[in-house]
């Protein structure tokens, strides 16, 4: 498939069609849309409808009571979810919303602003559950249900990524994420679901992690990554496997060992928790920590997400630690203990054994993020740091979605940074596209996959954008970050738009800047990159 | 007619159409029928319609603690905090008061509003840049529109009491400061028809917002404009008598309704429009203003972490048990040295 250049695809036209959106039905173009759920994967997780369908045909093979469940299933969600019920509501359509979802900047397609997004549900809800929706139709925005508004919701929940920007901004905080994931529920209650994301699902599920690892290829990779960190080092980072007994189980996304460069952070965590002699074990069981369920469902986020406190619980171990990961933060933070249901009494408040701090802001849930873990250290004086080992590296940090506006966690991951690199080697991009208001990365929530990689492309548009700014203007060569979905989409979203531009994890930083006992001389970074100095010895005895 | 025009025409058409209504019903003596028997059958519309909705929003489950985080979150001490992040990520419920305080009464959200647009750059290779600019003018208007409303029906309130409560006298006084004119003229007034106008103007410049903007949008818009109008032709221009219509009111509120002489058609549609609103509200996106209290993305904490929340529906479902994976896996754990609960041949007896 061919990519348009970038110059083409940043002309956005922002006029919208001429007939009234009713009236306009997507059009599905290659590059716009994810491919269909094979039959396999919804096999393996007991969902329903399983079939071979495609979306470019005409038939989606839609089971023949669909109207029902998903009306059905639109009641049922309304009587469980205040939010989607309000939601549907109490909209005043001020489009407040509309000019700050990355896909709508990215395609200037209307039904990508959020406040439309929504419509195409509340005007199903409009017509089959409001007296006012009945009787006036089209006037208060309702309308049938039909086989087009089906595939409509397909094509423009499945542009949403579940950023939650637009709630930010909607003065009722109307949450489009929220009804994307309700509506995406809907969608997949008749069978209609895409590849990626179920593949993903599916593989967690049954395996552990989203790549379909068995533990013995889980143990390998990360065994490889631990020779590196020798080859590199000369440190030798030993981990251990479900080891019973260890003071703490570490839980990252499988984008940090199976890929670049998430595997760089991967060998930053091995060699910080290798100098601060932690006790802890890697678990191939509860090996994910993405959870790509709740890109589908509610449900099937809890089926994944139980692994977590049921194998920490078999393990025996006291509390858990978190590696950087956005989603995987959104749903610990906001869904995990509310899942299952009560505190997890087999676990500990969490005590660094290094500082002695007791993360009281975890007493409940019993997890602790890798920043504040690092920060803590920090801040304690704990690591002996060298940031000219960060010299070539010159930094801005992109926000995560899920841990900006589903959790809060900006200063950690800034205080870390302002260690680990040399004076004046950090930019922050444009105050509106940081922090709380940071942009996407366009392809989360399930749909990074090949085959919609204009969309993707459209939708990073805006991030890509403000990396590119403090290109420009500062010389920034590595967007930092603290999600291991970001090092997986974030690279090909640079190579497209900034190419001089890479992707680097925090913790990544950390590892290059650690100076341990013993260690042999660096002569480059965790990449094999020559670093500052080396190489150009003439040069360095000059200064002297 | 294309969608815009429909849409406009359908909800101009209905306000134009109530005023008619008002008018000719009143020229042919039903009084009655549009000062008594209107008023309170919208009265009952509208707390019968809050109170259903409001009940059905109490009585649906929270499932999860979903708020915005808008703010650096409580972790360690020392972590720097600001005002504004302990207000736009609250840490506890008192936090939460603060919060939906800001958001209800200052507009907190719609404050934050950007405009971004896409500017020409020959200096990056895609030559386009996108430009984030901060945009008040929206919560301005907002602001505008819904503090001079709320003046406005607290002024009213003097045809409610006899006598005129003071404080609502003296709202009336500040709100008359500027005496250029006889008689005094209220400020918000003004200020009410240029925030009208503004947000209908806003609708209709903007392509965008014109593709999105329902017949049920221009109508709450027009209506109150008429409400507005009507009201402001009878203060200042064609008079009608205060003193039957306080009579009139004060007929309704103490339940013995009166019809008095000499009250113009004017007053009985601008009454007529507004008894249109009460009874709309309950039906429509005006709902947002009780609906915003129950927003779970800015009414809840952000104290996911220490704090537990239950839902109700909590249901157990179907995971894939540490055993299950082991038996699926355990030969190849083993032989990779990965521990596990059952060593193969222990397994295999077990099966026999
Ligand atoms: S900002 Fe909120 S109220 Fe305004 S259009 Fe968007 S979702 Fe609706
Ligand atoms: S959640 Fe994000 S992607 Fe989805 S509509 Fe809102 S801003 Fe757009």
């Amino acid at each position: 498939m061919s990519l348009p250049k970038p110059e083409e695809l940043a002309r956005v036209n922002y006029q919208p069609p001429a007939r009234g959106w009713m009236e306009v039905k997507p059009d599905f173009r290659p590059g716009t849309y994810c491919n269909a759920a094979s039959p396999k994967w919804l096999e393996w997780i007991d969902y329903p409808y399983p079939r071979q369908w495609s979306v470019a045909e005409e038939d989606w093979q839609l089971p023949e009571n669909w109207k029902e469940i998903v009306l059905e299933g639109m009641e049922d969600r309304l009587a469980r979810f205040r939010s989607l019920k309000l939601f549907f509501d109490i909209c005043v359509r001020c489009g407040a919303c509309a000019d700050k979802c990355h896909f709508f900047l990215g395609t200037g397609d209307p039904k990508n602003m959020p406040v439309l997004r929504a419509e195409l549900l509340r005007s199903v809800y409009k017509r089959y559950f409001t007296r006012i929706g009945k009787a006036l139709g089209e006037l208060v925005g309702a309308r049938d249900l039909d086989e087009k508004v089906i595939k409509e919701w397909f094509f423009y929940l499945y542009q949403c990524t579940i950023c939650r920007r637009c709630s930010l901004f909607c003065p009722y905080g109307i949450d489009m994420a929220e009804m994307t994931l309700l509506g995406r529920e809907m969608l997949a209650s008749i069978g209609i679901n895409i590849d990626w994301a179920m593949a993903s699902v599916a593989q967690c599920y049954d395996k552990g992690s989203h790549i379909g690892a068995t533990p013995q290829a889980f143990k390998d990779m990360i065994d490889f990554l631990a020779e590196e960190n020798e080859r590199i080092t000369g440190i030798k980072t030993p981990v251990s496997y479900n080891r019973k007994g260890a003071e703490i189980l570490f839980v990252t996304p499988s984008g940090d060992y199976f890929a670049d460069p998430g595997t760089f952070t991967l060998m930053g965590y091995l060699l910080l928790f290798t100098y601060l002699d932690l006790d802890w074990t890697f678990s191939t069981y509860a090996a994910e920590g993405g959870n790509f369920g709740w890109f589908v469902s509610h449900e099937m986020g809890k089926r994944l997400n139980a692994k977590i406190y049921h194998e920490a619980e078999r393990l025996k171990v006291k509390w858990i630690l978190g590696g950087e990961c956005g989603h995987m933060w959104r749903v610990c933070n906001q869904y995990m203990p509310t899942w299952f249901g009560q505190v997890p009494s087999f676990l500990e408040v969490p005590v660094s054994p290094v500082t002695g701090t007791v993360f009281e802001n975890a007493r409940v849930h019993k997890m602790v993020h890798i920043s504040e873990f690092t920060a803590d250290l920090l801040r304690h004086n704990k690591l002996k740091l060298d940031p000219q080992r960060n010299a070539h590296i010159k930094l801005t940090f992109h926000d995560s979605c899920n841990t900006s506006r589903g959790m809060g966690i900006f200063e950690e991951p800034r205080y870390i940074i302002q260690h680990v690199l040399p004076e004046g080697h950090f930019f922050e991009m444009p105050p509106n596209t940081i922090r709380e208001k940071t942009f996407c990365c366009g392809s989360s929530s399930g749909i990074n996959a090949n085959e919609n990689m204009e969309l993707r492309m459209q939708g990073g548009f805006p991030r890509a954008n403000a990396v590119r700014y403090v290109h420009e203007r500062y010389g920034v060569n590595h967007l930092g970050c603290i999600c291991a979905l970001d090092r997986a989409t974030l690279p090909t979203l640079l190579q497209y738009w900034v190419p001089e531009v890479e992707v680097t994890g925090i913790t990544e930083l950390v590892g290059n800047a650690l100076v341990f006992e013993g260690e042999i001389e660096r002569t480059t970074d965790l990449r094999d990159r020559d670093l500052v100095g080396v190489g150009e010895q003439e040069g360095g005895e000059e200064e002297e | 007619m294309n969608f815009t025009q429909r849409h406009i025409t359908v909800a101009l058409a209905a306000v134009l159409g109530l005023i008619a209504v008002a008018y000719v019903g009143v020229q042919g003596n039903l009084q009655l029928l549009f000062g008594v028997v209107v008023p309170y059958l919208a009265l009952l519309l509208f707390f019968e319609g809050i109170i259903y909705r409001v009940i059905k929003w109490a009585r649906s489950p929270v499932p999860f603690k979903i708020p915005t985080t808008a703010g650096q979150v409580k972790s360690l001490p020392w972590v720097p905090r600001t005002l504004g992040d302990k207000l736009d990520n609250p840490e506890s419920k008192a936090w939460v008061l603060g919060r939906m305080a800001l958001e209800v009464l200052a507009f907190r959200s719609l404050f934050r509003n950007t405009r971004t647009e896409l500017v020409p750059d020959p200096k990056f290779p895609e030559k386009a840049r996108l430009v984030h600019w901060s945009y008040k003018w929206l919560w301005l208007g907002a602001i505008a529109f819904h503090y001079a409303f709320l003046i406005i029906v607290l002024r009213h309130l003097r045809f409610f009491f006899e006598p005129t409560p003071h404080a609502i006298a003296l709202l009336g006084e500040i709100d008359g400061f500027w005496q250029f004119f006889i008689p005094t003229f209220y400020l918000t007034d003004i200020i009410i028809v240029l925030a009208l106008l503004y947000l209908l103007g806003r609708r209709l410049a903007n392509a965008n917002l014109r593709y999105i903007t329902l017949a049920s949008d221009y109508f709450p818009l027009f209506l109150i404009l008429g409400i507005v109008s009507t009201g402001i032709l009878m203060r200042y221009f064609f008079k009608t008598d205060i003193t039957a219509v306080k009579q009139l009111i004060m007929g309704l509120v103490s339940l013995k309704p009166v019809i008095p002489a000499g009250i113009s058609p004017l007053f009985y549609v601008h009454l007529f429009l507004v008894c249109v609103l009460l009874a709309y509200f309950p039906y429509s996106k005006l709902l947002h203003a009780p609906g915003v209290f129950f927003s779970p993305t800015r009414n809840l904490p952000g104290d996911n972490r220490w704090a537990l929340h239950v839902n109700p529906w909590n249901y157990p479902v179907k995971f894939h048990p540490y055993m299950e994976y082991e038996d699926q896996f355990r030969d190849a754990m083993y032989e990779a040295g990965i521990p596990v609960e059952k060593e193969p041949e222990t397994a295999e007896v077990e099966e026999e």
